[in-house]
């Protein structure tokens, strides 16, 4: 079927079953925006190109499918780099096309012109700058089968504006043949079989669960082992949501700001078993005296994870359901006996759960932030996908949110980005339009994207938006307070912030204020009664710190305000 | 420890800077890198020498493997191994210290590839140690300028690197 380059990559895009679209178009991406002005594809048009990356992350988390997003080149694809890196970090399955200048303009420093490619070479799984129109429907089937495949990742097409106009024969690929790429889901039967034998030999064994979990779907498997053998567990950032947070099981997060149980445990364990989890640097603290007791299993479909932070004794290297399913029938053998086994160990965990619990001083006078999230999760029934920005206000949402299921929490991990949260709502609810979304955000964070909330109202997304407003950047107000002898250098906004009440109200959202403890849950429950997008600016105290905390580079038993009562 | 690692990989522009630049992000210290074409026309053969303990290895080798492009990748190192460098070396070389010169690049079967009024080309093919004793005698001479292009290595046993296991 004859039809140009930009009519192929639409139709590339719905042979993929891609609904949704998100992006920003600009002169060398002209034709594209043209095809799709005649196709059923749905795109969105945000506010700004980091807006589009972020909401396609977002929509890909929340729904678990690929997240896809265009822009223009030069600075429209520049402006897409913080959120390729944030996905890339969190292993996010996404493919962002963009323009690209003509190729016989191609190097001259042409208007609108980078290096797009060589840009995001260090933060996408792959890339592509395809050179001849033909190449464009194997280019795209190609792009969705590595994003989504093995451990997932942004891929990056970039597409010269010539080539959109070329006229081509259209095939669509059945299959795709990629020499240096053949991920591998089933792994070796001894390497679990292995970790097996550990687990029968272990006195203390600890479950370490990451975000690898959810993006593999292999939650209720992993729930199955746990309950059968009743195995503490402790979560990684990424990873809440994998186990009710509510179950006695689970010990929390663990890490810089993870709980007194979890931390512990850590560090008393005999046999920790990293499960889709990279031991990142805020998870491992001090890496010399992370789990030194223990020995490490690790599970992972990324066998370059295996060794690179910390030394694994037994490595599965395969996809989660394949591993997770082999490992519950190398475990059948230990029986109901299993349970029984672990019970001093488990009593230990269950007693530093309840001996050293999160806490905060509670306060009659001004809003906690801690009681906003707590109140927030009481009034959504811990149903709601929460999504947050970076900050103290997503470690609160981390620590007091009781997170039921996978996919219900939506943040930047390894990246850590600020203004990740808005568009990535967005991008959630439209990929979750039945479920109930709130944001958790900062006031910091939430100005870095606020020019979303306009896409917000557009669609009326019934999205709600609670900013914990302190007037200052938290979180790097609690380092300079306790690790630079509280010289507040340039993290106070100055004359008492910003109007975010007015600032709602000017995109067309709906904005409410709550500036004592009482007011909280009644604007609250009218922001999630109200209809179309609610900000809600909630005056928190500045003074709070995000407990407990282990500080950079020290071990995880040396917690700041982490005693056991 | 120093390892020698053979990287296939799709013969495609920026192929070898994306390598390059993946090694270098990594923190490993990359001491010398060659590229070109194999027997299979779209196949890029790039031979890396890098600096590091066998975990470090181990990490350059899993992270290079996770590249769409990469095809292959062989640790040489312990396997019996052909290495060769190239040279060229410039050398001053006065009427007088010509002849010296000559009995020099005899006894290191080098050749002598250009020759001067002032100065001496040297070709010399081998491996790095030889290259380096060449240099240092010539040294003595006075070397003008020279260029290594690094080390090549094919495994010694029967079969291909794209076909180990």
């Amino acid at each position: 079927m004859k039809m140009t380059g930009a009519q192929a990559i639409v139709t590339s895009l719905e042979k993929e079953g891609v609904e949704l679209i998100f992006g920003y178009p600009g002169g060398q991406v002209l034709p594209l925006y043209d095809a799709l002005y005649d196709c059923k594809l749905r795109h969105v048009l945000t506010r700004h190109e980091q807006g589009a990356a972020h909401a396609a992350d977002g929509y890909a988390r929340a729904t678990g499918k690929v997240g896809v997003c265009f822009a223009t080149s030069g600075p429209g694809a520049t402006n897409l780099i913080t959120g390729i890196a944030t996905a890339y970090m969190d292993s996010v399955p996404m493919v962002c096309i963009t323009g690209q200048v003509p190729l016989s303009v191609i190097g001259k420093d042409s208007f609108q012109e980078a290096d797009i490619t060589g840009i995001t070479a260090p933060i996408t799984k792959h890339n592509y700058l395809v050179k001849n129109a033909k190449d464009l429907p194997r280019v795209i089937k190609e792009a969705f089968y590595i994003a989504r495949t093995g451990r997932p990742g942004p891929v990056v097409i970039d597409v010269p504006k010539c080539l959109m106009t070329t006229t081509i024969d259209f095939e669509y690929p059945e299959t795709v043949q990629l020499r240096g790429y053949k991920p591998q889901a089933e792994g070796k039967p001894a390497e679990v079989e292995a970790v097996a034998q550990a687990l029968a030999e272990a006195k203390k064994p600890l479950f370490f669960v990451g975000g690898g979990v959810i993006n593999a779907e292999a939650a209720p498997l992993l729930r199955r082992v746990v309950e059968t053998h009743r195995i503490p567990v402790i979560g990684s950032l990424m990873g809440l949501g994998a186990i009710p947070v509510t179950d006695p099981l689970f010990l929390g997060m663990v890490g810089m700001h993870g709980t007194v149980a979890a931390n512990r445990a850590v560090m008393e364990c005999d046999l920790l078993v990293g499960i889709g989890v990279r031991f990142d640097d805020r998870v491992t603290g001090l890496l010399a005296r992370f789990a030194a007791n223990a020995r490490i299993a690790h599970f992972d479909i990324d066998r370059a994870e295996v060794n690179k932070n910390v030394v694994a004794d037994l490595a599965v290297v395969g996809d989660l359901r394949w591993s997770l399913a082999a490992l519950e029938s190398a475990m059948a053998d230990l029986g109901g006996e299993g349970g029984r086994r672990w019970e001093d160990w488990r009593l230990q965990v269950t007693r530093w759960s309840e001996e050293a619990p999160l806490s905060y001083q509670k306060s009659d006078d001004v809003i906690k932030p801690q009681s906003v999230i707590e109140e927030i999760d009481r009034q959504t029934k811990s149903e709601a996908v929460i999504v947050t920005d970076v900050g103290q206000h997503q470690m609160w949402a981390a620590q007091y949110c009781r997170f039921q299921r996978p996919r219900s929490f939506i943040t930047s991990g390894g990246l850590g980005t600020m203004g990740y949260g808005l568009p990535a709502a967005i991008g959630a609810q439209m990929g979750q339009p039945n479920e109930p979304v709130v944001l958790i955000s900062g006031d910091g964070s939430f100005l870095m994207n606020c020019q979303e909330l306009a896409t917000a109202v557009e669609h009326q997304l019934p999205l709600k938006v609670a900013i914990l407003n302190n007037n200052v950047l938290g979180m790097v107000r609690q380092w300079q307070k306790l690790f630079f002898n509280q010289r507040y250098s340039y993290t106070r906004f100055a004359n008492g912030g910003t109007d975010y009440v007015r600032l709602a109200e000017a995109f067309g959202a709906t904005g409410l204020r709550a500036e004592t403890p009482e007011e909280l849950p009644e604007v609250i429950a009218k922001a999630l009664a109200t209809e179309g997008p609610v900000v809600m600016d909630i005056r928190v105290c500045a003074d709070e710190n995000v407990l407990p905390m282990v500080p950079a580079g020290a071990p995880l038993d040396q917690m700041i305000n982490g005693e056991v009562k | 420890m120093r390892h020698t690692i053979a990287v296939l990989v799709e013969n495609r522009p920026g192929v070898l800077v994306h390598i390059a630049g993946l090694i270098a992000r990594r923190a490993f210290n990359i001491e010398s890198i060659t590229a070109g074409y194999t027997e299979e026309a779209d196949v890029t053969r790039i031979t890396i020498v890098v600096e590091g303990d066998n975990r470090n290895l181990e990490q350059v080798v899993n992270q290079l493997s996770k590249l769409v492009d990469v095809i292959k990748i062989v640790e040489l190192t312990a396997e019996p191994l052909i290495e060769r460098e190239l040279a060229l070396i410039k050398v001053k070389a006065r009427p007088e210290t010509r002849s010296d010169i000559v009995d020099i690049v005899e006894i290191f079967r080098a050749k002598i590839v250009d020759v001067n009024r002032e100065t001496m080309v040297i070709e010399l093919t081998g491996e790095e140690t030889k290259i380096d004793a060449l240099c240092e005698v010539l040294a003595d001479h006075g070397i003008v300028e020279m260029v290594r292009t690094g080390k090549v290595a094919l495994s010694r046993k029967p079969g291909a690197a794209k076909d180990s296991e």
